[in-house]
């Protein structure tokens, strides 16, 4: 097998295969940047939390349009995160429960809330697709919405970059000059529902963070400026993209989960040989002289 | 008898216990005010409402100032000092006011933030991520950003708290500049020889005001005591609080 047959001719062959490529491009440029902030914010296990969170809504938005529509889903799926995302928010300010408690209460609630209406009218191959993704199956509008979630995520973080940092980095500061921390919190709250619902079709309502923390997780371990770690992030999402097509197409394996292996092998790889990883606290170098 | 902040019968409170109890008084303009007292005086708490992080219970303040003349040092900041951003960057936050959340940061903002690193003695560290800094390097970072933020009124609450001596030292030396400015500074300090030292005025707070005036006459031994002797405790069977008697002379203002 030539390098073109194992590297390009699964994309120059298959048109299903040329778009499940460039989904996975567009996710890459989306979620790695937003899951940085999201790490840096010590949200990570929100942001997955959140994905189980839109279940129902992507589930009656699946049942409504009666195939895997994107655009129901989605609709159904961002109204759903960000009711959840305000509820325990609301729940947090009103009572003792601190937000991690409100959120994981509401979002094992609107889980099997979404399950339940999953299995009441569709059949268990409707739940799998749902909540695994079927990537090759994307079509040319669903491509069209990716890439716009991906590009309104792009000019969304350049603009409000400043307030988002100031907001992550010492939010006491922000609320002294009057910038509305609050306001930067919700539209990037916002902005994690949108890429999720961009990932749904492509890796499941289970996975669609997993191009979002993973590659971020890398980044963090090579970076060390804030620009880094986002181009990071982004890169390594794409290649994971990429490769896990590649291997998937290859080796005749699942395309969401293959993908998602990939960004962990990555990550695996990272963690031992990264700057500040493993092998570097096993056999550390000799200190400077000053 | 310029009075740039008033405190009208202020009082806050945590679940209706009195933090700050019925404080009145003014800060001068220009003046150099340090808050002394206890533990749990509410010294924190007077700032934070100063600040309008809290709403008092009672009374009120009176001030014709807006939100960006004010420049605000708390004392445990929750700032997460292992993100990652150059000390070039934290310091130009305090472009704020000029550049807002979208205006650009021009040459002129990246010259002056390099020149109040150099006023704080950390020229050269521009490029440093802050995670790299000592707790003092740090605090010099966080009095350059005040130093761009170029605020009228400076509101430091335990600023040399786990700082050395040095450190302090050059930090005492930027309130003195601040002072000759002709800005009001108000901070929050338990050393009592650096406020004899360096604060020509004192608020002497147990909860409530025990004296405001010259440093010299406010920590007598006689007030000293009176602060040492306020109930460290909520008292968990009080009384509502009965309205006092309106009385100017009550909490001994000197201006």
């Amino acid at each position: 097998m030539s390098a073109y047959d194992l590297l390009i001719a699964p994309f120059a062959d298959y048109g299903f295969m040329r778009r499940a490529l460039v989904a996975c491009l567009c996710l890459a440029l989306g979620s790695g940047p937003i899951g940085v902030f999201l790490m840096l914010r010590r949200m990570s296990l929100m942001g997955d939390a959140m994905s189980h969170a839109v279940l129902p809504g992507a589930a009656i938005g699946y049942l409504v349009a009666g195939s895997l529509s994107l655009t129901a889903m989605g609709i159904g799926g961002l109204v759903a995160g960000l009711s959840v995302a305000l509820l325990s928010g609301i729940v947090s300010r009103a009572t003792v429960l601190q937000e991690d408690a409100s959120f994981a209460s509401f979002y094992l609630t609107s889980l099997a809330l979404g399950v339940l209406i999953v299995s009441l009218r569709g059949s268990n191959i409707d739940l799998l697709h749902v909540l695994f993704g079927t990537i090759l199956a994307i079509d040319g509008p669903a491509l069209a919405l990716i890439g716009s979630i991906t590009s309104v995520t792009l000019v969304a973080l350049a603009l409000v970059y400043r307030p988002l940092v100031a907001e992550c980095f010492d939010p006491g500061f922000l609320r002294t000059v009057g910038g509305r921390g609050p306001v930067y919190h919700a539209l990037f709250l916002l902005l994690v529902v949108l890429n999720m619902v961009a990932s749904f079709q492509a890796l499941g309502t289970l996975m669609a963070v997993g191009l979002m923390m993973l590659p971020a997780a890398v980044a963090q371990l090579w970076g060390r400026s804030l620009t880094a770690m986002i181009t990071l992030a982004a890169v390594t999402a794409a290649i994971s993209g990429y490769v896990g097509l590649v291997a998937s197409y290859h080796l005749e394996l699942a395309s969401g989960p293959t993908i998602i292996m990939t960004a962990a092998v990555i990550y695996g790889f990272s963690i031992l040989f990264a700057p500040s990883g493993l092998i570097r606290r096993l056999f550390p170098r000799p200190h400077l002289a000053g | 008898m310029n009075a740039l902040l008033t405190l009208d019968n202020l009082t806050v409170t945590y679940d209706r216990h009195p933090a700050v109890h019925h404080v009145s008084g003014f800060f001068r303009a220009g003046s150099l005010t340090a808050i002394a007292g206890p533990n749990g005086a509410g010294k924190s708490t007077l700032m934070k409402a100063i600040m309008g992080e809290l709403r008092p219970a009672e009374g009120r303040m009176q001030h014709q100032l807006v939100r960006s003349d004010f420049g605000y040092l708390p004392q445990a900041a929750d700032i997460n000092r292992r993100f990652p951003i150059s000390v070039l960057d934290t310091v130009l936050l305090g472009a704020w006011r000029h550049t807002g959340a979208f205006g650009a940061n021009g040459p002129k903002e990246r010259a002056h933030a390099t020149e109040t690193l150099a006023a704080v003695g950390l020229g050269g560290f521009e490029r440093r991520p802050i995670g790299s800094l000592s707790a003092g390097q740090f605090q010099r970072v966080l009095f350059a950003r005040l130093l761009l933020q170029d605020a009228k009124v400076i509101l430091l609450d335990e600023p040399f708290t786990a700082i050395d001596a040095r450190t302090t030292q050059d930090l005492l030396d930027i309130v003195a500049h601040w002072h000759g400015e002709g800005r009001t500074v108000i901070a929050v300090l338990h050393d009592l020889e650096q406020v004899r030292a360096h604060f020509p005025e004192t608020l002497l707070l147990a909860r409530e005001c025990i004296a405001w005036g010259p440093t010299a006459e406010v920590m007598s031994a006689g007030n000293l005591l009176k602060a040492r002797m306020m109930a460290e405790r909520w008292d968990d069977g009080a009384g509502t609080c009965e309205p006092p008697i309106s009385d100017a002379s009550n909490n001994g203002v000197v201006a």
